[in-house]
């Protein structure tokens, strides 16, 4: 069982939510590993080395070519999670970005500016900003000051975004031109030959990590779920992106699906009894992660599906990369198949499945500072949800990377009161919708930034 | 309509750009029984394809301070610019019961969340958005995949105004927007010549309310404009010329205009409205019209803090501007939490103090109407630069 009394103060309240399998360990090795392969690169020059963007990234490319690919939203996450984020970001406000710009960025740069890496590890310069620009627009400001400040080439990989149903042909005709227009790019960089049978062999790779991913995701449909899909996820994601066109990130998944396939097989859940089963929606506070984890365990709510967990790639609704057509499933995957590049009303769309198919009780959005990209109109989201569709949502602020936008005690109010009133609603059968709706408080406005 | 005067145009104007209620796209429809009037979110839109189709375009510019925002707020958050929530308020109160139609493009992520919040809530509007592309380079098959953008767009307005548009008929749209365009430069190019005698207020006025009207009155009244003007004298003041920039969605209120001017700047070139005058040269009126138009916003487009080009660092075409317009300083005016112009803002910066050009950061919002502390800023700026 996962669920252990923690020890000391607060341990009737605040139940050890996280599971430490083998999952655990695997992940840590495969990070490990990358970040001696960026240092390699760095001291060495081999292998070579391009920035790249999680969301749609087109990773299957690079592996293809025995590139590492430099993640800076990855580098940026570890600095919030280890709370090293605030003095790089500072740093960056010095030189003249504004305490407005996402913060992801600014500790990006700021760590760079500073020769500071979450590892310590030393970070190479790359040969090439390939800026996968799939509906971020800070990507394509993010990566040409990277490319002005590192003296990188940039290359712009401009995907259309997703405004009509399905995609267009012309869509995927003009990613998969620039395609091979990067491939011509990384053959100059490595000077190796673009290899077919390499690359399908990387997208077959991604194929089989999508599948079991996805499987994963889909296995938090059981009553309990046996992981947290908004917490634990982001475990599983960063091999998702680092090794996912490799055979190392096959292993990985098929022991991640076996382990937790056990624990459905046991009836494990996440808490000894799971009270609450939300989806999240929004990226999470990485600065003060682990206390607003302790702020859903304390209620035994268990996250079972999020947005964040799609935003380098949507599979549990089926999609694959095509080996036979490794380009088009490529341009696919940028496309349509992120939900950085789909609309709002997708997005919609894909959290009302997730609480009709995930079984959830409610709805939580976490609006954050730095990404727009997210969180611009997340209110009209919650008056959809609540009004609508009548699932009970709650609405939080804070930020993803800075830790100044973080109101604890202020958050907590508001988690306490919106588990709360679903709690009542459940033992009396009371208009959920209705009584949560009115836990969920005053709109964004009446909120306070803390800085 | 007859203009006695030129004061008489500019008055006019700025009663047309104050007025939420579009007077202008309503007399047009009054004389168009059955018309349809499509608006376009800034910056830049192919304006000529709905032209073309027989539909008024309109460009919008938010609220300013004419209406409170009650609704939008809870839509939109926190750190969310003006404009969008005053566009959207704007349609959360009957504003834009006079629009049929709005279109989007890829300018920034807070805009292209508007556009399908607004879907959501008004579902009998036809409300797109397009793809505006961001890697310009030959090889990218950029110009194909844009021409093909702007054919899907035609279609939709084909359907709402039930007109089919001819490649005649672009090519006659294109011409005039080309017309609209060079009498802008003209009259750009008058102000930078002499600042005294055209003032950046006044420009701005009869420029933005092109934004309400048809282009074929808008050029009737540049080109009186542009008589009247040469006829025109004014006292040289003692005022330091400036480039303005980052202004280029949000629009800053025409008080704050005055006021950088008062304060002693002669603002010899700036990024006001800048869609209106996005093309280098005139888009070409012969061959595929299409092809014409998404060719131009690939190759012939000024640089722009909302568009990718590798070819054109925007920093360095900035300085190119400074010089050209032979200006001494630089304000960089940007609307609160405009998240482009806040991240170029690093690069300018950066820019022009690497080649010794003064420059200002004003932040404002269109919504605000005190300026004093902004107007201590510039006079500031301005006494510093004249007593250095």
């Amino acid at each position: 069982m996962t669920e252990k009394p923690a020890a000391g103060k607060g341990a009737a309240e605040k139940p050890k939510s996280e599971y430490r399998g083998q999952i655990h360990k695997l992940q840590k090795d495969l990070m490990t590993r990358w970040y001696q392969r960026l240092e390699e690169s760095a001291l060495t020059g081999n292998p070579k080395s391009v920035s790249l963007l999680i969301s749609g990234a087109c990773v299957e490319l690079l592996e293809s070519f025995d590139v590492v690919p430099i993640y800076p939203e990855v580098n940026a996450l570890q600095l919030a999670i280890r709370h090293e984020s605030l003095e790089p970001i500072l740093y960056a406000e010095q030189m003249g970005y504004a305490s407005d710009n996402c913060a992801y960025v600014k500790a990006d740069v700021g760590a760079m500016m500073l020769r500071v890496t979450p590892t310590g590890t030393k970070m190479p310069t790359p040969a090439l900003a390939l800026c996968n620009f799939v509906g971020c627009n800070v990507y394509t400001k993010w990566f040409e000051h990277l490319s002005e400040f590192q003296q990188t080439p940039l290359y712009m990989l401009d995907t259309p975004f997703m405004r009509t149903d399905s995609p267009r042909k012309e869509d995927v005709a003009y990613i998969v031109q620039q395609l091979h227009e990067i491939v011509k790019i990384l053959e100059q960089i490595t000077g190796k030959k673009f290899d077919i049978d390499r690359f399908r062999h990387a997208v077959q790779c991604s194929r089989q990590v999508e599948e079991m991913w996805s499987r994963i995701k889909r296995l938090a449909q059981n009553v309990p779920a046996p992981f947290d899909a908004y917490f634990d996820a982001i475990t599983l994601m960063g091999p998702l992106y680092t090794y996912r066109a490799n055979p190392k990130g096959v292993e990985f998944f098929e022991v991640a699906l076996r382990e937790l396939q056990e624990k459905v097989d046991r009836k494990e859940g996440v808490y000894d009894q799971e009270r609450f089963r939300v989806v999240i929606e929004g990226p999470p506070p990485y600065p003060y992660f682990r206390s607003f984890r302790d702020m859903l365990s304390s209620w035994k709510a268990v996250s079972v599906a999020s947005t964040y967990s799609t935003v380098g790639g949507l599979w549990e609704f089926g999609f694959r990369h095509d080996a036979e057509n490794p380009f088009e499933a490529v341009a696919l995957h940028m496309l349509e198949q992120n939900l950085c590049n789909r609309n709002m009303l997708q997005r919609y769309e894909q959290i009302r499945r997730y609480v009709e198919e995930w079984k959830a009780d409610g709805l939580i959005i976490h609006f954050v500072k730095s990404c727009r990209l997210f969180s611009a109109g997340q209110g009209d989201m919650r008056d959809y949800f609540t009004r609508t569709l009548g699932i009970p949502t709650l609405y939080l602020e804070s930020d993803i990377e800075d830790p100044r936008y973080f109101g604890e005690a202020q958050i907590k109010n508001r988690v306490d009161a919106y588990f709360e009133a679903l709690g009542h609603a459940q033992a009396t059968g009371a208009a959920v919708a209705h009584a949560s709706s009115q836990a969920a408080g005053p709109s964004a406005q009446n909120l306070r930034v803390i800085d | 309509m007859t203009l006695a005067t030129i004061d008489s145009t500019f008055e006019r104007c700025t009663e047309i750009i104050g007025d939420l209620n579009f007077p202008e796209v309503r007399r047009w429809k009054d004389e168009h029984p059955g018309g349809k009037a499509v608006a376009h979110f800034p910056v830049y839109a192919p304006v000529e394809l709905i032209h073309a189709c027989g539909i008024l375009p309109v460009t919008l510019n938010g609220a300013g301070d004419r209406l409170d925002i009650q609704h939008a707020d809870a839509r939109f958050g926190s750190f969310i610019c003006s404009i969008v929530k005053t566009t959207l308020e704007m349609g959360m109160t009957d504003h834009l019961a006079i629009i049929d139609g709005m279109l989007f493009s890829t300018i920034c992520d807070s805009a292209r969340n508007l556009c399908y919040v607004l879907k959501r809530n008004y579902p009998h509007m036809y409300l797109d958005f397009m793809h505006l592309p961001h890697n310009p380079m030959p090889g990218s098959g950029v110009v194909p995949f844009l021409a093909a953008e702007y054919k899907r767009i035609q279609d939709e307005l084909e359907k709402l105004s039930g007109k089919k548009a001819t490649d005649e008929g672009l090519r006659k749209s294109i011409a005039l927007y080309n017309e609209n365009r060079s009498l802008l430069r003209d009259l750009y190019a008058l102000r930078a010549e002499k600042p005294e005698v055209l003032r950046t207020s006044e420009l701005y006025a009869l420029m933005r309310a092109g934004n309400f009207m048809p282009v074929e009155t808008h050029n009737l009244w540049l080109v009186e404009a542009l008589g009247e003007l040469r006829g025109r004298t004014g006292k040289p003041r003692d005022s330091i010329r400036v480039v303005v920039e980052g202004s280029f969605c949000e629009q800053p209120p025409l008080d704050l205009i005055r006021i950088i001017e008062d304060a002693g700047c002669y603002v010899v070139d700036d990024d006001f409205i800048v869609g209106r005058r996005w093309f280098t040269e005139d888009v070409p009126e012969t061959g595929d019209p299409l092809t014409a138009l998404a060719d131009s916003y690939v190759n012939r487009s000024v640089y722009s803090s909302v568009r990718h080009d590798a070819r054109k660092p925007r920093q360095k075409e900035l300085v190119k501007k400074v010089h050209a317009r032979n200006a001494r300083a630089v304000i960089m005016l940007i609307a609160k939490f405009c998240e482009p112009a806040l991240f170029d803002y690093v690069l300018f910066k950066r820019e022009l103090e690497a080649q010794g050009i003064p420059h200002l950061l004003l932040e404002f919002e269109e919504k605000a109407f005190t300026f004093e502390r902004l107007r201590t800023e510039v006079e500031t700026f301005v006494e510093s630069l004249l007593f250095e």
